[in-house]
């Protein structure tokens, strides 16, 4: 088991055009609500899940938004890096993340 | 694991590693960037499907025919997301990238494909591939896709960032492909080397994807790339097809057309193809004569393989709709609404299109489990398949309820007892599989985790090219795959059969071991009739109803009689129903046998099945007997 650090001061990417500031709280992936946003601080996954999620983009401060629910209610469908990928609320569990709230919610 | 995520500086030479000469071009690239069907284009259909040695990882090579340069050797690579050795894919890529795959020429350059779709994400595999310094080409696939939603990127900024020359290209549309042709030219003729990217590039530190992600992300932004906008379509089509109540609707839909099709097409397809295959080996045997080299020939090789071939309509009509639901990016989704369903049983949601596709064929279904990238859950899919009710089952078990169960309306006139049986027959071989892959996930396929990491590409349409490029492919690795197993299995069964010469079958050595096998299956309810039926099917199943035509048309005691009324002469109930139980377990059909063996490299699981399949059919054909015999009537 390898549990990913998170480095403080991690330089901030151009990648999403949301805006992320204010408030965060920590959380699991597996327990944020549809529509919002996460940034990844650490996994705690077995080394080739691990490492296949890394490789995908699951890194920290990696951004992460929760697209969807399968019919069934799980798997999640997870956007990241201009992709979507379904995990099982198993998987989701493992990934600790910093919960936003909404942004276009911030807006109104 | 380290977290630093400064960047090292690497040289990255651009001599081919054989200065002048390339023989061997490796094609790399992530899942779902469009490699198979690039592969294809550059290969032309002239293709070599094998298994890498010892692992279930499949090895495509072919010379590049499709840009007139079939001098060359073009190595097709597992997808991957980096060359760390996390998957044995990845291992795989990077034996075969070192030129330490055994049998595998080491390679001179790399062609390296990227979804420029998702080109920020994709760029992570760039780093470790360019740190292995051989001569790269890197390809931005569907660039057309991407410029179309507003999408760009400066590609002349990307190679000099890459340190290797960078083209746009559309493998569907087969656009840009000369790039491929110039960069392999220029290499191979060192005077016209042009040495305009050489020098020192920035590499991240190797092993982290955290730093790949960071220099990922750094060179898109240097390039100006734009990623287009996310398909909205996508999101559309999605929100029906995912919502609550539409998506499983709308899947079940699915299934049952695509089974209609497959059942009402499919079937008569099959059937006309036999019946033009017996054609034609009648016809040539006229012309031979009647001889033994005549009856080797075509009662032996021709008849057998004609046995498996009429399955070759209905696999392929299988392989088109897999393909289709496939390529158009609905297969991912139809995964994401099975898969809570398919975890109760200990399987995931990729193996429930496998395991729909075994009630026409095994044979497909188990060459489907490829998507599944779990290699637990793949055995695991691959191995319960064939108790799903495939279509050869259905000659013997509507031989045997017509023969045997009366025609009493149950619930009306639509649902009567015949129907009853053969649906409790689909029930059995469905509860067989429920309860092997419970069996094999809790003792030799254990995981201690099921990762279920699922991809939803956005939605495409199918081109005919790639479809027919893909039927064309399945359809030739069961030809050969199967093929020669089969030829070997009618050959000695053939044998068995015809000697001693001019005896019938009765009395050839196959009629001896059936016989010898009669106490063995006495308390089935079988008689030696059924024995040697037993032995011949082994080929595939429907084999079973010719040689019960073929042994009781030869018996003078029900020569008279048709087919159903010699088995009812000659079977009780009890041993007819003991029969169908038996073909509703047991695995027999080489076709089958011969495709496992492939997809998992290794003669042990299709023995492994055979046996265990086998001990099931006997022990609950045993079963329905006894239990016929002393509580029925």
């Amino acid at each position: 088991m390898v549990a990913i650090a998170l480095l403080s001061d991690f330089g901030v990417e151009d990648t999403d055009e949301m805006v992320l500031s204010g408030a965060w709280k920590l959380s699991l992936l597996s327990e944020l609500p549809i529509g919002t946003v996460g940034v990844v601080e650490a996994l705690d996954l077995p080394g080739e899940i691990q490492h296949h999620l890394m490789h995908m983009g699951f890194v920290p401060e990696a951004r992460v938004m929760v697209v969807r629910r399968a019919p069934a209610g799980d798997p999640t469908v997870y956007s990241i890096d201009g992709f979507e990928v379904a995990l099982r609320r198993d998987t989701a569990k493992a990934i600790r993340v910093r919960e936003y709230e909404r942004a276009d919610a911030r807006q109104q | 694991m380290s977290d630093c995520c400064s960047t090292a500086t690497i040289d990255v030479p651009i001599e081919p590693r054989v200065a002048g000469k390339i023989r061997t071009v490796a094609l790399v690239g992530p899942p779902n960037s469009g490699k198979s069907t690039l592969f294809n284009r550059l290969t032309g259909l002239r293709q070599k499907v094998a298994n890498y040695p010892g692992v279930t990882v499949e090895q495509r090579v072919g010379r590049l025919n499709g840009i007139g340069r079939s001098d060359l050797t073009l190595i097709d690579l597992p997808g991957i997301y980096g060359l760390d050795s996390y998957s044995e894919d990845a291992r795989v890529a990077v034996e075969v990238l070192h030129g330490e795959m055994p049998g595998t020429p080491a390679p001179d350059a790399i062609l390296l494909v990227l979804d420029s779709l998702q080109l920020r994400r994709q760029l992570m595999l760039a780093a470790p591939v360019l740190a292995l310094g051989l001569p790269t080409l890197v390809l931005l696939n569907m660039s057309d896709l991407m410029e179309a939603r507003g999408g760009r990127v400066d590609t002349l900024a990307l190679a000099q960032e890459l340190g290797v020359p960078v083209a746009k290209i559309s493998a569907t549309r087969g656009v840009g492909l000369d790039a491929v042709t110039h960069f392999l030219n220029r290499k191979a003729e060192p005077e016209k080397l042009v040495a305009t990217a050489a020098g020192k590039i920035e590499l991240p530190v190797m092993g982290n994807p955290r730093s790949y992600r960071q220099w990922a992300h750094g060179v898109s932004s240097r390039t100006r790339y734009k990623a287009p906008l996310s398909n909205e379509w996508t999101k559309r089509i999605d929100g029906v097809l995912l919502h609550k109540i539409w998506g499983p609707l709308i899947f079940l839909a699915v299934v049952f057309a695509v089974f209609q099709v497959v059942f009402s097409i499919g079937q008569p397809l099959s059937d006309g193809f036999g019946e033009v295959l017996n054609l034609g080996g009648d016809k040539i045997g006229a012309l031979l004569g009647h001889n033994w080299v005549e009856s080797l020939l075509i009662d032996g090789v021709w008849r057998g393989v004609a046995s498996v071939l009429v399955f070759v309509p209905q696999i392929l009509l299988l392989f088109l709709f897999i393909g289709v639901l496939e390529d158009s990016g609905y297969l991912a989704r139809a995964a994401l609404i099975a898969d809570r369903v398919m975890r109760s049983i200990g399987l995931n949601g990729k193996a429930f299109i496998p395991l729909l596709s075994a009630y026409a064929c095994a044979v497909p279904a188990i060459m489907a489990t490829r998507t599944i990238e779990n290699k637990r859950d793949r055995f695991a899919t691959i191995l319960v398949a064939p108790f799903m009710t495939c279509s050869a089952r259905l000659p013997i078990y509507m031989l045997m309820i017509a023969a045997f169960i009366p025609n009493k309306p149950l619930l009306g006139d639509f649902f009567g007892l015949r129907a009853a049986v053969m649906l409790s027959l689909y029930v059995l071989g469905f509860v067989a599989a429920l309860a092997t892959a419970w069996l094999l996930k809790s003792s030799i396929l254990r995981a201690s985790s099921a990762p279920f990491i699922l991809e939803l590409p956005q939605y495409r349409f199918p081109t005919v090219r790639s479809l027919s490029l893909r039927l064309m492919d399945r359809g030739k690795v069961f030809l050969r795959q199967a093929g020669t197993v089969i030829l070997l299995v009618t050959l000695i069964l053939w044998v068995l059969s015809h000697v001693p010469f001019h005896a019938d079958l009765a009395h050839s050595l196959i009629g001896r071991l059936g016989q010898l096998i009669e106490p063995v299956i006495r308390p089935l309810g079988f008689n030696w009739k059924i024995g040697i039926g037993l032995l011949t099917s082994v080929m595939a199943r429907e084999v079973i109803v010719g040689t019960l035509g073929t042994l009781y048309g030869a018996d003078s005691a029900t020569q008279s009689l048709g087919l159903q009324a010699a088995l009812r002469h000659d079977l009780t109930l009890g041993g007819a129903m003991a029969l169908v139980v038996f073909f509703a377990f047991a695995l027999q059909c080489t076709s089958t046998l011969a495709i496992v063996r492939r997809e998992t490299n290794s003669w042990r699981w299709p023995a492994l099945q055979f046996v265990y399949m086998g001990v099931l059919a006997y022990l609950a054909a045993l079963a329905t007997n006894q239990v016929i015999l002393h509580f029925v009537r």
